[in-house]
């Protein structure tokens, strides 16, 4: 970039232009990925002996050590299942939904070149919200279905809809979002209707931690199930990288640039939608992390995909490991929902993204 | 300016008498019952810059489409070197014809050198393949350097004027390496400068071009051949100094003209007139 002394006065100086420029080339991606990673491991750590037990740090590496095929601990098996049942689940789930919504964010917003799509655009959050409170309030499913199956159920109905009434609607990118905020204020409705007619406090009371996102229930079920899905739609949207950098200027201009437009869409709606219904069932609707981190994660590596979804990913892990780290903790003994969490954090971040976004569009050509 | 571009590359000049290049034979569109694009042909040869003329909606841009196989014939074929374009399958169409739209905009925070890469898309293997090969580099390169906009790589999109951004998404076609370029409007919203140049730099491009237009003036200045369009229906077609006439611009566009015949370049020029008075 010093090569040219035309350059907007924009670029930002010293390390964090050098970063950024690292991270803009092809081994940039590489070094940003496993510093990443790093970050993570730096980040799950910390995560784990924080909390109300008390566990000493070093107690609970000797714990992790015993499970990893270590000697044993010589821990109570209460404390020992508090460091593994408990803190590490959650705080590896607190990773696998920050990564996944982070993605589903950014594959929406380049899809739907809207940089205001969330995961949750698309209907999943609120039909999962639906499927849950129908499970836990009316007892759908008579006791055999967990709250987590219903909100997949739900969640599933409605991308359907959302899917059905694009489609008949002629299926054009507004389309599907127009659709997808319908059936979102659709089963919002549904979802306080049930509430409100049919659930006692204590009920209310669970729903409404469950909507506002937790991780609380986190077991190993729920973060191998999640990594699963998680490490498999990160290689579908990573094959379709090259697709979705061709949306840049729209349908028109990716067809153009020999992109099966109506194929590549279905294909990655599908995939973000899945991923979203399998976090949402198992953590609640965590709002915000979808929205946001793709923005800061764009900024530090450019708009190829290739690079952007893995770092939007990483970002989104270490970010979400973090904040609900500091929602269990800081309000000690209580717990805040991490999706209050995240939108306490998330709406002054937003608030930078839009003055930046004006900044950029409102420069005078030089 | 070097001229190793696809288009000499590629193909050998005059290569016998079957379909060489892109050939519209017969195409017809419709949308809601209407004929959009009636029964349109279409053969530049190799090299050669065309215009299509006609007022709004007598299917210039859908004809462009169809020409870039982004929207299937209703009847008729489109062909590249005598293959239909569904036969050749997109990818393969993207990498030989490329298309600049009349208005590119983007929400992505994006330099002039990401938009340029884009061009590459239809050239990439396979996913896990490396993101920039020596090919890639040297199209971008090239296609730079024909454009000039060697000054403005690492500008951001959003800071460019009107012209600019045209010239960056004609290096985005470049890019491409097509040996054919579609253009819808490019020269709207530019000023006259900016017109005139855009045009001169399509029509110096050892590329074949078809180019719908508004102006009749530059059309006449920068086409070697027009096509006239009127509701979908092919009224005209040769050089501009045939198609170009007081009676055409009548037809077609219901307004007087004065034609001044051709001065050097069998390049007419055309001076409207006010309406008629009722009286």
């Amino acid at each position: 970039m010093s090569a040219h002394p035309a350059d907007p006065p924009a670029a930002p100086p010293g390390f964090t232009a050098r970063a950024v420029r690292a991270a803009r080339t092809g081994r940039g991606t590489v070094v940003f990925c496993c510093l990443g990673l790093v970050a993570l491991a730096l980040s799950v750590a910390p995560a784990i002996t924080i909390g109300q037990a008390g566990i000493a740090a070093g107690d609970v590496w000797r714990v992790v050590a015993e499970r990893l095929g270590g000697a044993e601990s010589g821990l109570s098996p209460l404390r020992e299942g508090i460091v593994w049942e408990l803190r590490l689940p959650r705080a590896l789930l607190a990773a696998v939904c920050g990564a996944g919504l982070a993605l589903c964010g950014a594959v929406l917003q380049s899809l739907l070149r809207n940089p205001l799509a969330d995961p949750f655009v698309l209907g999943v959050s609120s039909g999962a919200s639906t499927g849950a409170v129908a499970v836990v309030v009316l007892g759908v499913g008579g006791g055999a279905l967990s709250l987590s199956a219903g909100a997949f159920a739900g969640a599933v109905l409605s991308f359907g809809l959302v899917l059905l009434l694009a489609h008949t609607s002629g299926g054009t990118t507004d389309r599907v979002l127009l659709s997808g905020v319908a059936a979102m204020q659709l089963f919002s409705a549904l979802t306080s209707f049930i509430v409100f007619t049919s659930a006692d406090a204590e009920q209310t009371r669970g729903v409404l931690f469950w909507l506002l996102g937790s991780l609380g229930t986190a077991g190993w079920g729920e973060v191998a199930l999640g990594a699963g899905v998680l490490f498999a739609v990160l290689a579908v949207c990573l094959c379709h990288a090259p697709a979705l950098d061709a949306f840049t200027f729209g349908q028109e201009a990716a067809a153009a640039l020999g992109v099966a437009v109506r194929r590549v869409r279905l294909t990655l709606l599908l995939a973000t939608a899945l991923l979203t219904a399998v976090l949402v069932s198992s953590a609640g609707a965590i709002g915000f992390v979808g929205l946001v981190l793709p923005h800061a994660a764009r900024a530090l590596t450019g708009p190829a995909h290739r690079r952007l979804l893995p770092v939007t990913a990483l970002v989104g892990a270490v970010f979400l490991v973090w904040v609900d780290t500091a929602a269990r903790t800081l309000l000690d003994p209580r717990e805040l929902p991490v999706g209050v969490a995240t939108s306490l954090v998330g709406v002054p971040a937003f608030v930078v993204v839009l003055h930046r976004g004006r900044r950029a569009t409102g420069r005078v050509p030089a | 300016m070097s001229r190793r571009t696809a288009a000499t590359e590629r193909r050998p000049e005059r290569a016998g008498e079957g379909a060489r290049g892109l050939r519209a034979e017969r195409v017809s569109w419709q949308a809601g019952g209407r004929l959009v694009v009636d029964g349109v042909d279409l053969a530049p040869e190799p090299g050669e810059t065309v215009g299509l003329l006609g007022p709004n909606g007598s299917g210039k841009s859908t004809l462009l489409r169809l020409l870039a196989g982004v929207r299937p014939t209703a009847s008729g074929v489109v062909t590249l070197d005598g293959d239909p374009l569904p036969r050749l399958g997109r990818r393969a169409v993207a990498r030989r014809v490329a298309v600049v739209e009349q208005h590119s905009e983007t929400g992505v925070e994006l330099t002039v050198r990401d938009v340029v890469r884009l061009g590459r898309i239809p050239h990439r293997g396979a996913p896990w393949a490396a993101a920039d090969g020596a090919d890639d580099g040297s199209a971008v390169d090239e296609a730079v350097r024909h454009t000039r906009l060697g000054a403005l790589l690492d500008r951001s999109w959003h800071t460019l004027s009107g012209g600019e951004r045209q010239r960056a998404q004609i290096a985005r076609a470049l890019a491409q390496r097509p040996t054919e370029l579609l253009l819808d409007e490019p020269t709207n919203h530019l000023d006259i400068q900016h017109q005139l140049e855009l045009l001169g730099l399509v029509a110096r491009l050892p590329l074949t071009s078809v180019v719908a237009l508004h102006d009749l003036n530059l059309a006449a200045m920068f086409c070697d051949r027009l096509l006239v369009l009127d509701r979908g229906r092919p009224v005209a077609a040769g050089r501009p100094a045939q198609v170009l006439t007081p009676a055409l611009i009548a037809r077609v566009y219901g307004v007087r003209a004065v034609v001044t015949p051709a001065s050097p370049g069998d390049r007419p020029s055309i001076r409207f007139l006010p309406p008629a008075d009722p009286d």
